[in-house]
């Protein structure tokens, strides 16, 4: 049994730790946080510079090499540091779409410049409230030309790409849709800064009008690779989230132990350790089938899509969770502007819903053990 | 990251599987016993047990991690995993009589016990020959342990014992028991208390079945009029009784922690959701019921990964982190959620039980012992604390009775 990270792993973990703890603080999340800009480039700039956007692209297209494993630990450090860098859409969810349905010149024109830290990359899909359905899809993708309006794109305003689900032909359902990789500087796009709950990973609008884009994949194929990029960047979500669930218990813990009501410590009354004591197991539920998820990505084991469904589902569970009890364990400091509390919680509703709310993923998971119980 | 065996750990699941091989059948369709349902005892079954108990003591195999003579084979704790693995493949009799004796009894005796003790009750525990049960909790000592009454006085070179206990597991069949007592009331309740062995067949010694919601009887109530034990029976020192009882406390957690409880699991779940209609259709396709599927089933697969990063550092001849002791509160409150769910489900029908309900009343079976399950071995309560104040470091809570002789403690009744 071998079910953990190796030496090496743990290593690149602890030094992106370290990395983080130096380069981004809360403070660095405030400033993106209080502030119109996107990210923090300066940040961004480094975190290319240490490899981390090419973790897991392979070395012929610039990349290291190393392994979804290696990304993962990564990511965990960067959901702890709740960093404001566009490292989930342009990895896990721009550089994965290439990777899962790019020809090979596309893959040689834009992995290269994601490992370097070149390119911002990100996937917009939503086009209104509600569940993202194949007939939800309205924006066109005909003669090379996209046309529509898509919503709640995160990293949107910062991107130079983007992957785009649209419509491209009259086929009903799935058959009827498209990826587009579109230049989002290009004529045609217009874009808007929605918004956000959490503005230390703004979302935006993207609209459309006859924007020239490059077709990703086969016609027909859009619903499928889209579903098996977000099953990978659902696993690689889980290891932030678990991230941040780790600090909030961290956080939740130092204050009960320090902060004292009637006459002792309030983390000496049942009602604090019993919501602790469940936010620690949450916390692991999620940290052990978030492991399984990386084993799935890493082997690409058939059993990925389900992996992935309980990862996000367990992880999405466990941040929400830690993230809301270490506001009311805080109390009203809690819910002041100042006290951090806050930058997770609404971290903590981004990344659960930024790739599809938990309604959606415990269907699918379900589907999955159909499926396997069937096989 | 795999979750293949190391080349040593392949070739002891080899050496584990031929043993097995030679001396029992393959699992048939029979599942396996259910935890929270203990055994009766019925004889036959009994004998059975104890037969296959020596046959893997005489192999080294009933206790891996014990010496050589001892039942053992001086083996690693993932040696002694992979051989319940592949045991758990294998149509055996139950393990479960024996498991309180040498998971907690026979360490703690091992600990505490003088040479002659340990010469003397060691071996015959392993081989099924004598079995021993825990006395620990009383009516007015359960999560409160040290809260108990039960008296132990010197006279002489014996101590006479008057009291009761409860919750004794196995009491009814067992030959031996780790009896632990109040020596002193006139000091703190922790500090008054004292450790002996008994032997269970002294007539000093009154053993009742309790009979329990669910209907069975697993759990004794055990009373001593003047019982008579030799002070050479005392494990540890006078008054040392709490540490002596933490030894076997711990062992009892590292017996528990891997439970899983009940077969009752998503799977079962499902197949019931299959075979059955609501107002909308098919239950197998009710957006509630697959949201209910999806959270039990991430407990259930978190645990059993969490089991398997706890086997990983066995593995590797590390500790294990603290992360296995969250197995029993999710175990318990989601048998006692899943199966309340299955009922749900049934309708109307939900509230008959044994072949006249559903899936032969395996959900009203799992309904009806989970309540047992969420507080045997440690409430969800207490094992919050423990989580609390042990892995997590916040303060014990304020006890107003810590400084207080025991005989001043207010009681209820």
């Amino acid at each position: 049994m071998n079910f953990d990270f190796s030496d090496d792993q743990k290593m690149l973990k602890d030094q992106a730790r370290k990395f983080l703890a130096e380069k981004c603080t809360t403070k660095t999340v405030r400033k993106v946080f209080e502030s119109t800009a996107g990210h923090d480039a300066a940040l961004w700039k480094q975190v290319a510079e240490m490899g981390w956007t090419g973790t897991a692209i392979p070395e012929n297209y610039g990349g290291l090499g190393l392994g979804y494993l290696e990304l993962c630990v990564v990511a965990e450090e960067l959901g702890r540091a709740l960093a404001p860098v566009p490292f989930a859409s342009t990895v896990y969810l721009f550089a994965e779409a290439v990777l899962a349905a790019g020809s090979e010149e596309q893959k040689q024109k834009y992995l290269p410049k994601i490992a370097s830290g070149e390119l911002i990359g990100t996937f917009a899909r939503a086009e209104g409230p509600g569940a993202v359905i194949p007939k939800s899809i309205r924006t066109t993708f005909k003669g090379g030309k996209l046309s529509g309006k898509k919503i709640a794109v995160t990293d949107g305003i910062d991107a130079q790409v983007a992957v785009v689900l649209a419509r491209s032909s009259d086929e009903v359902g799935e058959r009827g849709l498209s990826l587009a990789i579109v230049d989002l500087k290009g004529a045609g796009v217009k874009r808007r800064a929605e918004d956000s709950i959490d503005p230390s990973r703004k979302n935006a609008e993207l609209t459309f009008d006859n924007a020239s884009a490059e077709a990703l994949g086969k016609p027909g194929e859009a619903w499928g690779n889209t579903s098996r990029v977000l099953d990978r960047a659902a696993i690689m979500t889980a290891f932030e989230q678990i991230g941040g669930a780790d600090v909030c218990l961290a956080m939740a813990k130092d204050y009960a132990l320090t902060r004292y009501a009637f006459g002792r410590q309030i983390g000496s009354y049942q009602a604090i350790k019993h919501k602790l004591a469940d936010m620690y197991v949450y916390n692991e539920l999620a940290r052990s089938n978030a492991y399984y998820g990386a084993w799935a990505l890493h082997t690409n084991a058939r059993e990925l899509p389900l992996a992935a469904a309980a990862a996000r589902v367990s992880a999405t569970q466990a941040f929400d969770y830690a993230a809301k009890e270490n506001t009311q364990t805080h109390g009203g400091i809690g819910f002041t502007w100042e006290v951090d509390c806050h930058l997770f919680y609404k971290r903590s509703r981004q990344l659960g819903l930024g790739l599809g709310p938990q309604r959606t993923w415990k269907d699918k998971l379900v589907t999955e053990l159909e499926l396997s119980n069937a096989a | 990251m795999d979750f293949e065996d190391t080349a040593e750990e392949a070739a002891f699941r080899a050496q584990a599987t031929a043993w097995l091989s030679a001396n029992a059948k393959p699992r048939g369709k029979k599942s396996a016993d259910d935890m929270a349902e203990m055994e009766n005892g019925a004889a036959a079954e009994m004998a059975a047990s104890r037969a296959w108990q020596k046959k893997k003591a005489e192999a080294g195999y009933a206790r891996i991690t014990w010496p050589k003579g001892q039942g053992g084979m001086g083996g690693t704790p993932m040696q002694s995993i992979i051989f319940g693995q592949t045991e758990s493949k294998f149509d055996v009799p139950s393990g479960g009589p024996f498991a309180i004796g040498l998971g907690m009894c026979i360490p703690t005796l091992m600990a505490y016990g003088n040479e002659e003790a340990k010469k003397r009750y060691v071996v015959p525990a392993v081989q099924g020959d004598e079995i021993w049960c825990q006395l620990f909790s009383e009516p007015a000592g359960g999560s409160d342990v040290a809260g108990l009454r039960t008296r132990a006085e010197k006279k002489g070179d014996e101590w006479v014992i008057n009291g009761q206990k409860i919750w004794t597991t196995g009491a009814q069949f067992s030959d031996y028991g780790i009896l632990l007592t109040r020596t002193d009331p006139n000091v703190p309740k922790h500090k008054g208390l004292t450790m002996f062995y008994i032997d269970m067949h002294d007539p000093a010694v009154e053993v009742r079945p309790i009979k329990q919601a669910s209907g069975g009887s697993g759990f004794n109530e055990v009373f001593f009029t003047d019982l008579r034990v030799k002070d050479s029976q005392r494990l540890g020192e006078v008054g040392q009784g709490w540490q002596v009882a933490l030894t076997t406390l711990m062992h009892e957690r590292l017996a528990v922690g891997g439970g899983t409880g009940s077969g009752l699991d998503v799977k079962e779940l499902m197949a019931l959701a299959r075979t059955l209609e609501l107002e909308d259709g098919p239950a197998i396709k009710n957006a509630s019921v697959r949201e209910r599927i999806a959270d039990w089933y991430v407990r259930s697969a978190g645990l059993k990964y969490t089991t398997y990063r706890t086997m990983t550092a066995l593995s590797r001849g590390q500790q294990p982190g603290p992360e296995a002791s969250i197995a029993k509160i999710v175990v318990a409150s989601k048998l006692q959620d899943l199966a309340a769910f299955g009922m749900e489900l049934e309708g109307e029908a939900g509230s008959l039980k044994g072949e006249d309900a559903p899936a032969h009343g395996a959900f009203q079976m799992g309904w009806m012992s989970s309540p047992g399950l969420r507080i045997a071995g440690g409430t969800d309560e207490i094992l919050r604390n423990i989580i609390a104040e042990r892995v997590l470091g916040l303060p014990p809570d304020v006890r107003v009775d810590k400084d207080m002789p025991f005989n001043k403690m207010p009681t209820g009744r």
